[in-house]
């Protein structure tokens, strides 16, 4: 998030949710948005196509017919300039390269945004006027946004939005996508990508690689390596031949389950760091059992670049151990089978760490937007969100106030694509994938708590009632949703949370996930798939 | 600015302000029941009542503003009589079952009725009127026998969470606090993230996960951040005998204050279940240091039968060392044969940064490869 959610929830004079299903996926921030609605009186605009709970409180939802975000914020924005609602002081000292852009919204007049969205004409204005008039205003998004081929587009045209309108760099707006995991940012922060070491420094540049080869004694090379959704694949054709995969569950959690259970028969060798056997656990060689987060120390960073300590509540259970412990061990045992790998003179090539605080110093010397935030001044109180460079830096709640990290913030032409997948004869629905409160993800965690089981123990397939009508649903409640990939049984949930023609469905269930039916079609740039759009057949089971 | 005398100590106060606040800013502590900071004054339960000179009756101080010239006694003989007479009624329709109550140690009634040496009268406690653990919730455990009607879960609902789930039925004697038009509070769509309990000043409205198990003198708390999405909520782990046994919210939290979702605050009985893994496993190959390449039909026998003949995929719980040894073996193994490239390393967006940095750490330093990345894209 380029701001916080106390800001925006407290200032913001209206919000733009579009592709985030806030009040089930980010709870709490969800009640604050409810509150701010409610008790203050914010405007509230939703695009979605699902009835998603927050529509209550929404003063207009719109519900743009899926992979269709593009054509509608452009469209939002044609209206906004064709109205003069924008905000040229902004666009002139901050911006560049807005006439190239304005040339692409052109394309998107009302009645050509009406189509291609499916959104009437008159709603389209009065959500322009909403988010246009009501300043500041903050854009909200998740998943919904980005899992599209088109996820990198999708952000980029939000991104012209808030430039447009000015709302960049001031409290109440912003760009603000809704971080899924709990250190998802902090995954990221900590070099957690094929294409950058920890704060975002890229692999590709030569100074950057200098520095981590002194600083280490021995670092890889300067070539992109691969995305989770490019490894998996990879152990087909021979790329990849072992994979160390730390706390995830991928057979339930990427795309097209039953490719990745076939890839993963392949492996030559995978080792699996976990706290429970999962679905992926099948395919492993080696299992070593790690922690939860009530039994480690450290440090988590949330959607709006907070680092808040992690607290040891009780012991290491049976003989687990601690994460980077496991990984610590590894690293030296490889180590020494190829000590002449490492230059022995460089500062942080040892891994002989004390514990987490003294893994965080080693990341404070190295990562820039991390260099003053210790767990010692976390210990001591003090609520710190990257950038903090240094130990006097108090921290930045509100990024680019004064300008953008490349200087003048760049306006992009982006025009809209369609979905990879499109519904026909053979599949003629229309499949959109997530999750639901009471669940996690591939359900490892949640699968195994009681009371959320007693509230949603199986997986649900949200089925509009005219479709079940047409299905003759009548009486039976199970149905089958058939893909080009795959096939699950589920219990239907008859609401018009979804519009006719349109199914949503979980990955929470192994024994009916949405990502048996999910394809591996990626964002060109992200590598993301597209999730939230797959053509599908719904039959009586 | 306003003048006003409390307990004969002038002071000026904000215009505004309640005598509560204007107490409280004199570190004056007035006792409360159905109001809390976090939520609107509803002045319902009398048991913050001040006398203010020249009024006809106490004044609930939560709830009246200051005005120029008031003279306030906070703890007069009239006062503390009435706040011990309102504590006797509350009592008199209160079970005597502090010995089992699984709040007994928090409540607040308990505490007042301690300071102000109330019990129940006579004349009072003529038995349960309501069915106990009233409610097919299975994280909320409601006893409305308990409740004092201070209405903070109503307020806690309506203003926190904004689901308004709680609301008050019934006149007189007969008021009760009920989900919905009478329902079960799952059928109100209560989204059970416990804001109710939180607030609740009585053992009305408790956590049926840990019922019977600990009370507030048996539970350590520790402070840490959740572990399932990105908003960072902070909350106190309560453990007794080295189990967490709940999560219970912390005002002081940055981002949630006392707020929490039915995951954050109900969905921990995961960390005990005992499916969890707590030794290295390895496959029976490994261990007979056969190539897995040799035994790729016994893998798929063994997935796809039930029998129990031993197999060279079962898994063979190992000691740290073995398993960990085999592991650098194959590793280096790969490496040395195919290149760094051919290994990829997920990191995990559920560990802490410092865990994370290690996995980048160990991907780029030790084995040499950019094949790095987690589920940051699913």
């Amino acid at each position: 998030m380029s701001n916080s959610m106390d800001d925006v929830a407290q200032q913001a004079k209206a919000f733009f949710i579009i592709g985030s299903n806030t009040t089930e996926q980010h709870p709490v921030f969800g009640t604050m948005l409810r509150r701010a609605v409610k008790f203050r009186g914010a405007k509230l605009v939703v695009a979605d196509p699902r009835k998603i709970d927050i529509t209550d409180f929404a003063t207009l939802h719109l519900r743009q017919r899926p992979g269709t975000d593009i054509a509608l914020i452009n469209g939002l924005m044609y209206i906004i300039l064709e109205k003069g609602w924008e905000n040229k002081a902004f666009i002139d000292e901050r911006t560049e390269n807005f006439d190239e852009f304005k040339a692409a919204v052109m394309n998107y007049p009302p009645d050509v945004a009406a189509k291609i969205t499916n959104v009437p004409v008159k709603q389209l204005y009065e959500a322009a006027e909403i988010i246009a008039k009501n300043s500041p205003m903050a854009v909200l998004w998740a998943m919904g946004i980005t899992q599209h081929i088109v996820g990198v587009r999708n952000v980029m045209d939000l991104a012209n939005l808030q430039m447009l309108l000015g709302n960049m760099g001031k409290a109440g707006g912003g760009v603000n996508p809704l971080r899924g995991q709990n250190n998802v940012q902090g995954a990221c922060d900590m070099g957690g990508l094929p294409n950058v070491y920890t704060a975002y420094q890229p692999v590709t540049s030569d100074e950057v690689h200098d520095k981590f080869e002194k600083a280490w004694g021995a670092t890889s090379n300067t070539k992109v390596g691969l995305t989770v959704t490019e490894m998996v694949p990879g152990i087909l054709d021979g790329r990849i031949r072992a994979l160390y995969i730390l706390g995830e569950d991928p057979v339930m959690s990427d795309p097209d389950t039953k490719h990745i259970r076939h890839c993963f028969e392949q492996i030559d060798f995978l080792l699996l760091q976990e706290i429970f056997p999962s679905e992926t656990s099948v395919y492993a060689d080696v299992l070593l059992p790690g922690v939860t987060f009530a039994e480690k120390d450290g440090t988590f960073t949330n959607t709006e670049r907070r680092v808040q300590m992690v607290r040891k509540a009780i012991p290491t259970q049976g003989d687990a151990r601690d994460d980077w412990w496991i990984t610590s061990q590894i690293a030296k045992r490889l180590l020494s089978g190829t000590s002449e790998r490492v230059r022995s003179e460089a500062l942080y090539t040892s891994w002989d760490y004390a514990g987490p605080s003294a893994i965080m110093s080693e990341i404070n010397a190295l990562t820039p937007s991390y260099g003053g935030i210790t767990h010692q001044r976390l210990e001591a109180g003090e609520r710190l969100q990257w950038p903090c460079p240094a130990l006097d830096h108090p921290g930045t709640p509100i990024l680019h106030t004064k300008q953008f990290t490349r200087g003048k913030g760049k306006f992009a032409p982006i025009e809209h694509v369609p979905p990879a997948e499109h519904p026909d004869d053979d599949y003629p629905m229309l499949l959109s994938t997530g999750r639901v409160l009471y669940h996690w993800h591939g359900g490892q965690m949640t699968r195994r708590a009681k009371g959320l089981m007693e509230v949603y123990g199986q997986a649900l397939v949200e089925l509009n009632p005219n479709d079940a009508e047409k299905l003759g649903l009548n009486g039976k409640n199970m149905v089958r949703v058939t893909s080009r990939r795959g096939m699950i049984e589920a219990q239907a949930w008859v609401t018009d949370r979804v519009p006719p023609g349109m199914v949503y469905a979980n990955f929470h269930f192994p024994n009916a996930s949405a990502n048996e039916l999910t394809h591996a079609a990626l964002d060109p740039v992200a590598k993301i798939p597209e999730y939230k759009i797959v053509a599908v057949k719904v039959e009586l089971a | 600015m306003v003048n006003i005398t409390i307990n004969g100590q002038s002071i000026q106060v904000e215009a505004g302000k309640t005598i509560l606040q204007a107490a409280q800013a004199q570190g004056i502590e007035i006792p409360t029941l159905c109001y809390h900071k976090d939520l609107n004054p509803t002045g319902n339960c009398r048991m913050c009542i001040v006398e203010v000179k020249g009024g006809r009756f106490l004044q609930a101080a939560c709830v009246t503003p200051v005005w120029e010239g008031m003279d306030i006694q906070t703890h007069s003989e009239k006062v503390t009589k009435d706040r011990k007479l309102t504590l006797e009624l509350m009592l008199a329709n209160h079970p005597q079952d502090c010995i089992t109550c699984d709040v007994s140690g928090e409540c607040e009634l308990q505490d007042l009725a301690y300071e102000y040496k109330a019990s129940a009268p006579k004349w009072g406690s003529k038995g349960g009127r309501y069915p106990v653990d009233s409610d097919p919730n299975p994280f909320i455990r409601v006893d409305m026998n308990r409740c004092i009607l201070c209405r903070r879960c109503v307020s806690a609902c309506a203003e926190i969470q904004v689901r308004d789930v709680w609301g008050v039925a019934k006149r007189g004697f007969d008021e009760v606090i009920v989900p919905g038009a009478g329902t079960t509070m799952l059928e109100a769509r209560c989204e059970s993230c416990g804001q109710c309990v939180a607030y609740c000043p009585t053992g009305a409205l408790s956590n049926k996960m840990n019922y019977g198990i600990a009370r507030a003198h048996q539970v350590t708390k520790v402070t840490t951040t959740c572990s399932y999405c990105g908003v960072g909520c902070q909350f106190d782990l309560l453990k007794k005998n080295d189990k967490v046994i709940g999560a219970q919210s912390n005002p002081n939290a940055p981002v949630n204050g006392m707020a929490l979702c039915v995951k954050g605050r109900y969905g921990y009985d995961y960390i005990h279940h005992p499916e969890r893994l707590k030794k290295p496993r390895v496959r029976r190959y490994l261990l007979e240091g056969k190539d897995k390449n040799d035994i790729r039909d016994s893998i798929h026998d063994t997935r796809n039968s039930t029998s129990k003949i031993e197999s060279p995929w079962d898994w063979v719980e190992a000691e740290w060392d073995v398993a960990l040894d085999i592991t650098a073996k194959k590793l280096m193994q790969i490496r040395d044969q195919f290149g760094a490239d051919s290994m990829g390393f997920l990191t995990s967006a559920k560990c802490t940064n410092e865990e994370n940095y290690l996995m980048n750490k160990l991907a780029r330093q030790v084995v040499g490869t950019n094949n790095i990345d987690h589920c940051a894209r699913l």
